[in-house]
């Protein structure tokens, strides 16, 4: 398996964020991770990318736990894209990309920068500063950044958010085709249904720290006897079970 | 290290500096007001006090040393707080770049912010009050590395302080070098501190490097061995900065503040 999330847990003093979670992704397949607000999405990505350090469990990339690799080794085959994170606003799209692109060690970068911003659409825009851009601009430079090193595993928190429908359908076509093109692993936390539904090859449903269900969108759809994706986030979301 | 990963982070903060003519005025603008201040009340005081002959010279030195010090740590905070306040963090944290490539960036590029400002400050005191810091010759070199490392160190303490609190500290980052400036001796000797404040003046590089100063300017003599000494206390206080520093991200990544570090 690529990637194995064993009995994860993440507690802030007497808070557990994340409760004994465990699930597995497969090489180049894209999981969707839902849940409502607050139920462990973020701080789950976080302890996959290292910034927030698990109490107990493991995370494994090819069978090898993440905390003995080297740090700049393992960030390499790794990025993160989130409305929620910017880049510099005072930089312009190009030096912002120069600037991740040297920190990703990119060789031929001025070409990598030149394809991933024909594709994202992002040259008209180039030379001006990030922070006077449109959130769907903004979206679309976070993506190219995130894209900058090809990585192996891409972690998406929210990448449609506050955008309006034409943008996210831009975003989510890219996504779709950069998916076919390369050979990419994705864990996609969204509360987006009709996006997951569109990218994800499984999903995987959290509240309150754990996981509640997983299996592919239709396999939980017909699980809980709903109709669609976002009917089934609601009755999970809403339910009153422990699980 | 990779020189190319700390010199893309160092490029980072020049195209801060370069995409914004008001930025580098704010550079230059404090350093030359400090010059002019205190070169003012140092000629009052040469010219109505017999002690305070040749005055001019030594508080102004003084004064350039410590503006050195201060925009040394100022700028290694600020470009730490750059990343804070722009949202950044977590990209940052999330690169392939090591710990000690970060700090190792941060270090660099802040003698590059504290040389923008200091220089026409400098250059401003020749002709105005004739002061030139040259004057204390080959030991200046030793004395604006020793304050170089203190001025980092404290940097490094004050983003220790952010990466364990959060932005909240940033107060602090303003402060930290306002409580250390009584000890370090810098306007008046040693002697005139209580004798249990003298202990700890002298644990402090500070007192070292301003009382060198002083010997040089007033009695033409350097004394290499206080000069290496100050060095020497702060590299110590260094390697502890970085050894906190290393404390704090450890247990920021045990709170889980990388993630939501930001305004």
């Amino acid at each position: 398996m690529f990637i194995e999330i064993k009995k994860l847990t993440k507690t802030y003093n007497n808070y557990r964020a994340v409760n004994n979670i465990s699930f597995e992704i497969e090489k180049n397949k894209t999981v969707g991770l839902l849940g409502p607000n607050g139920c462990g999405k973020t701080t789950t990505i976080g302890m996959m990318l290292g910034l927030v350090s698990p109490s107990a469990g493991e995370i494994l990339i090819e069978n090898k736990e993440i905390k003995y690799f080297k740090r700049d080794e393992i960030l390499k085959r790794f990025n993160f894209a989130s409305p929620y994170v910017e880049l510099p606003k005072k930089l312009t799209v190009k030096q912002n990309l120069e600037i991740y692109g040297r920190l990703y060690g990119i060789k031929n970068l001025e070409e990598r920068i030149n394809d991933i911003s024909r594709d994202l659409d992002i040259k008209s825009f180039f030379e001006r500063k990030t922070g006077e851009l449109s959130s769907g601009q903004k979206n679309r430079v976070s993506l190219a950044k995130s894209l900058i090193n090809k990585p192996e595993i891409l972690l998406l928190d929210e990448p449609t958010a506050s955008l309006d429908p034409d943008i996210g359908d831009f975003i989510r076509s890219y996504i779709q085709e950069y998916k076919l093109k390369n050979k990419v692993t994705i864990l996609l936390a969204s509360h987006n249904m009709s996006e997951v539904e569109r990218l994800c090859d499984s999903v995987i449903m959290m509240r309150k720290g754990k996981i509640i269900d997983k299996g592919t969108c239709k396999q939980l759809i017909d699980n809980h006897g709903r109709n669609n994706l976002e009917e089934t986030f609601l009755k999970l979301a809403r339910s009153k079970d422990e699980f | 290290m990779n020189f190319n990963k700390i010199y893309a982070l160092g490029l980072r903060h020049l195209y801060l500096i370069m995409n914004s003519f008001p930025r580098v005025l704010d550079l230059i603008y404090w350093p030359t007001v400090q010059i002019f201040l205190w070169g003012f009340i140092s000629k009052f005081f040469t010219l109505n006090s017999e002690y305070y002959n040749n005055t001019v010279g030594i508080i102004l030195t003084a004064a350039i040393l410590y503006d050195f010090l201060f925009r040394a740590s100022i700028s290694f905070n600020m470009m730490f707080l750059e990343e804070i306040w722009s949202r950044n963090f977590t990209n940052l944290f999330i690169a392939p770049i090591k710990i000690r490539e970060i700090i190792a960036a941060l270090t660099l590029t802040a003698i590059i912010r504290t040389l923008i400002g200091l220089i026409p400050a400098v250059l401003i005191a020749i002709p105005l009050f004739g002061v030139s810091v040259l004057n204390l010759g080959i030991p200046l070199i030793f004395l604006l590395i020793s304050l170089y490392l203190f001025g980092v160190t404290l940097g490094l303490l004050v983003t220790s302080g952010l990466l364990r609190y959060g932005p909240s500290f940033e107060n602090i980052a303003w402060a930290s070098l306002f409580f250390l400036a009584p000890l370090g001796c810098i306007y008046y000797p040693i002697e005139i501190l209580p004798v249990a404040l003298q202990f700890l003046a002298k644990a402090l590089p500070l007192v070292h490097i301003f009382e060198e100063m002083r010997s040089i300017l007033i009695y033409n003599t350097v004394d290499y061995f206080n000069i290496f000494k100050s060095i020497s206390i702060s590299l110590v206080y260094f390697i502890f900065g970085v050894i906190i520093f290393y404390i704090s991200y450890f247990g920021a990544k045990k709170r889980g503040t990388l993630i939501n570090m930001g305004e």
